[in-house]
């Protein structure tokens, strides 16, 4: 049995995690340089410590309804590739330490960008956990 | 003392405080880069720029210290100033004398300042020797030596001179008869007396030799002493001045202290830009001394990146000797330029892609001796490597005057390859389709042989030298040669960029593709911009500038609108100009590129990201890819002066009909827009104004150029009857002499072409008939140089004056 520890975030009432040892730092909201002509879900360019990282909108992403106004978003700075990307999420939670015995695979009714983009999930006490595929979700290939 | 005033004083206290405290940390620094410069000046006294540094150093402790009040090291300074102002007028030179009283004055200054930095006061040592001996040594006849010559001459020297030597370094500068016995002996007896410097030296600061000289002499006994030994030159390193000053240094050690440099120019805007709005001026003072000294020190960090050209080059010889023989080819490599530096990583990211297009060279440009003979060609193919720097980047050339490449063979593979449409094709120039070798996925496979396959890697090519914010472009004269123009940045990491908002963004461009700024305001803004066939154009001089308002080709607007004022950022791209229409232009600066991330790179209208000086990011805008995305760089079009058009008389979507003329051979086609009427001239009616013909003409003054010596042919034409062209813009007029007028042609250009002939802006298929497209510009300019500055001078009072053109009457 197989135990991870995953950093969790919520968007639009999901509960997400990334790997712990993926997630180089989370920081409050940044003011951002827009993109023009930037692929759906690119909210923006933001500068940590001097490196300059693109966010990217979890909700636009996942295709989840976009944030109201007021509601200002987390980032969620995670490795992919040799990159630091920001996740844009809505809150932060805690550590969860999760066993791959609680772990399933995406159910098949589960479909569109979210599905695509979901590991799978873990059964916890009270709600499911979705492991996120970091990899995919920063990838500029299936960003549209 | 109230409390108030008590509080005021300590600030003042504090602030100063503040002030000494970056004096002597600026002053320690620049007291190091002092003593490097002086001895450096000292091998090399010619050096303006060496010498300029050092004056301005001692100039800046000079000026610091006396605002902050301490005197002696005012004075100190100045005179050390005084002497290196002599020095940097010619007046004086460099001797080791002065050179040792300088760095002596370092030393003092150096002292006096750990004296403030330790006890807040100047040491009370007395300087006042120092100063008049630097004062004495203003004096045009260098020192004379201290020495008595009534001084008995001893022949001796010490004792600790090494064994095995076989001449003395006096005896050697005495057998040249650069001293004599007396030099040499006064010099042995300061020796014995306790001067621990070498005999050379004395002999140098006596005035007696000059340093190179004395190097002369040693270097001889160097040789002589390693030859006593039965050594030879076994590793011995002779003495030079120059030798000492060059070091090996890690690449990894440079490539940090660029990415630090790089942070520190970063550092260095937010903090210029904090402080100007900031109106404190202690902070204003040292920001711009910083502001200063950052930017000597990116200069100083990147030169030591720079390498020549010819560290890759040098490989190539060999390189092509070899694929010589292999296709039993005679090739014959000329390297032009081979000094040419360049920033080391750009030097690595071309090497393999150079390398790969001389290989296609040698392998497919140049035809192997039987047939170069049969067509006429020197059996022993050329190929010439070119590099320049040119507008802040470097330019390389790769010409073969090899079989070159035919267009239609490209054509035909691109189609078949399906990496083009027939309609595609269709809208290309000639030099577009052989350009599609660059293209992934094309390769035209019966030239594929085991050394190399033209097209094969071009794509790669073009990719690597992209990768480093460069471009490639091919031209080929079928049978004649193949030049492939790369031309690339020197630099990565810095460059200069101007910044400009735009939807309520800030963007950077580079200021490579800069040509010029533009503000049209009011009223004139809305007269300014024209439509031609819906595209907007401005007039810049004469001749038309497409407009692309950033705005719109972002995708962020619908369309171009016009605003209070507008700002056109004169950009060049692939050899075009095109006007980008900003909301506001802001300020020049220094940006460090920083790479983007993968999600954005696929964008493509952004060349990178950098950090502006409040701390946002802004997006670097890729001018070419913008210009591409506007389309205004696409062979087909030609934005040429020639084709304007009365924007209200014109269909909106009909071809430009041309006036067909004859001048000479030549077909010649003129934009009917620039025709304002035809005119017959007897020939007898032309006067002359020096040079000038011109002809009087309705009240005025028509003055005349014959097209067939603009374009440089014989003209078939007799004298009696001239054909000419008028035009007129607001009460100016030029005749344009042709001879015959042979048709007037609406449908479209089949297809257009790049010339480089002056006189001619293109060339065009009309009628089934090669027709060139005359320069209108270039042939106005030639009959009335003033014309376009009267009528911009008269544009700047009358903005209406446009509109009497395009009449047609023969």
């Amino acid at each position: 049995m197989e135990l991870r520890q995953l950093t969790t975030f919520t968007v639009d009432g999901l509960l997400l995690g990334v790997e712990v040892h993926r997630v180089q730092e989370v920081i409050r909201y940044q003011e951002m340089t827009t993109v023009p002509l930037g692929s759906q879900g690119t909210a923006g360019l933001i500068n940590l410590r001097g490196e300059v990282v693109t966010a990217i909108d979890m909700r636009t992403r996942l295709g989840l309804r976009p944030r109201g106004e007021g509601e200002i978003p987390m980032n969620v700075v995670v490795r992919a590739d040799d990159e630091s990307v920001s996740l844009l999420v809505d809150t932060i939670g805690d550590v969860a330490s999760v066993s791959s015995d609680q772990f399933e695979e995406p159910p098949e009714t589960m479909t569109g960008a979210a599905g695509s983009l979901v590991l799978g999930a873990y059964k916890l006490d009270n709600q499911l956990l979705l492991a996120l595929d970091i990899d995919r979700a920063t990838s500029p290939s299936g960003a549209r | 003392m109230t409390a108030t005033e008590s509080n005021c004083e300590g600030i003042q206290v504090e602030d100063t405080d503040e002030i000494v405290r970056e004096f002597l940390t600026e002053s320690q620094e620049n007291l190091d880069q002092l003593d490097r410069d002086l001895v450096a000046l000292e091998a090399d006294p010619s050096s303006a720029a060496l010498l300029q540094s050092v004056f301005r150093t001692i100039h800046t402790i000079k000026g610091t210290s006396g605002f902050l009040g301490f005197g002696d090291l005012e004075s100190l300074t100045h005179v050390g100033e005084s002497l290196l102002a002599k020095m940097r007028d010619g007046s004086l030179t460099l001797t080791q004398e002065r050179a040792t009283a300088l760095l002596e004055l370092v030393d003092a200054v150096r002292a006096t300042l750990e004296s403030i930095a330790a006890t807040g006061a100047e040491d009370p040592t007395d300087r006042s020797a120092l100063v008049r001996r630097i004062s004495d040594l203003q004096a045009e006849v260098p020192g004379v030596p201290p020495s008595d010559p009534s001084e008995p001459v001893t022949e001796a020297a010490p004792a600790a001179k090494p064994a095995g030597e076989a001449l003395r370094v006096g005896e050697i500068l005495q057998n040249n008869e650069i001293v004599d016995d007396t030099d040499v002996a006064v010099a042995v007896i300061e020796q014995q007396l306790g001067d621990d410097r070498p005999l050379g030296e004395i002999l140098i600061a006596h005035g007696h030799a000059t340093p190179g000289q004395v190097a002369d002499a040693l270097a001889v006994q160097e040789s002589a002493r390693s030859n006593a030994l039965g050594g030879g030159p076994n590793g011995a390193t002779p003495f030079h001045v120059g030798a000492d000053a060059s070091l090996r240094v890690d690449v990894n050690l440079l490539d940090t202290l660029m990415r630090l440099v790089g942070e520190l120019v970063l550092t260095r805007n937010q903090i210029v830009a904090t402080a100007t709005t900031q109106a404190e001026p202690a902070m204003l003072r040292s920001s711009q001394r910083l502001n200063l000294l950052v930017s000597e020190l990116q200069a100083g960090v990147m030169k030591t990146r720079m390498q020549p050209i010819d560290t890759i080059w040098s490989k190539l010889p060999r390189v092509v000797r070899d694929l010589g023989v292999t296709c039993g080819k005679e090739v014959r490599l000329v390297l032009q330029g081979r000094e040419t530096e360049l920033d080391k990583t750009i030097l690595e990211a071309i090497k393999d892609p150079l390398t790969h297009v001389v290989r296609n060279a040698v392998d497919h440009g140049i035809e192997s001796p039987d047939v170069r003979r049969a067509a006429g060609k020197d059996p022993e193919g050329q190929l010439t490597l070119r590099a320049f720097h040119e507008g802040g980047q470097v330019n390389i050339e790769i010409d073969d005057d090899g079989a070159g490449i035919d267009p239609a063979k490209i054509a035909a593979k691109a189609l078949g390859s399906g990496l083009v449409t027939a309609e595609q094709l269709r809208a290309m120039g000639p030099r577009e389709v052989v350009n599609l070798i660059f293209e992934p996925g094309f390769s035209t496979a019966e030239a594929v042989t085991n050394v190399s396959g033209r097209g094969v890697g071009m794509d790669v090519v073009r990719t690597n030298v992209e990768k480093i914010g460069g471009t490639v472009d091919v031209v080929s004269e079928l049978g004649i040669l193949t030049s492939l123009r790369i031309k690339i940045p020197l630099t990565l990491a810095i460059i200069p960029a101007l910044t400009v908002e735009c939807a309520g963004e800030r963007y950077a461009v580079p200021q490579v593709s800069l040509e010029e700024l533009l503000c049209v305001e009011g009223d004139r803004a809305r007269a300014a911009v024209e439509y031609l066939s819906g595209a907007p154009v401005f007039r810049l001089r004469g001749s038309l500038l497409p407009l692309v308002w950033l705005d719109h080709v972002l995708d962020l607007t619908e369309g171009p609108h016009v605003d209070d004022a507008v700002y056109i950022l004169v950009l060049q791209a692939d050899g075009r100009r095109f006007g980008l229409v900003v909301d506001r232009v802001l300020n020049t600066e220094e940006i460090v590129v920083k790479p983007l991330s993968r999600q954005l790179k696929g964008i493509g209208t952004y060349a990178g990201a950098t950090i502006l000086g409040d701390g946002r990011v802004a997006l670097i805008l890729d001018v070419r890819a913008l210009a591409r995305r506007a389309h205004v760089v696409s062979e087909g079009d030609s934005l040429s002066t020639a084709q304007t058009r009365d924007s209200e008389a014109a269909k909106p979507d009909g071809p430009e009909p041309l006036l067909i003329v004859a001048v000479g051979p030549r077909r010649v086609g003129v934009p009917l827009s620039m025709v304002t009427r035809l005119e017959e001239i007897p020939g007898a009616s032309i006067e002359y104004a020096g040079q000038r013909e011109l002809v009087q003409y309705r009240g005025n003054l028509l003055p005349l150029t014959r097209l067939s010596n603009l374009l440089g042919v014989p003209s078939e034409v007799g004298s009696e009857r001239l054909k000419v062209i008028v035009y007129s813009q607001g009460q100016r007029s030029v005749g344009l002499i042709v001879d015959a007028v042979l048709d007037i042609a609406n449908e479209a250009p089949r297809s257009r072409g790049d010339v480089h002939e002056y006189g001619v802006s293109g060339m065009a298929v009309v009628q089934e008939r090669v027709t060139e497209l005359l320069d209108m510009e270039q042939a106005i300019t030639a009959a009335d140089p003033q014309f376009f500055i009267a009528i911009a001078a008269a544009d700047a009072a009358d903005v209406s004056a446009y509109d009497n053109y395009a009449q047609i009457g023969a």
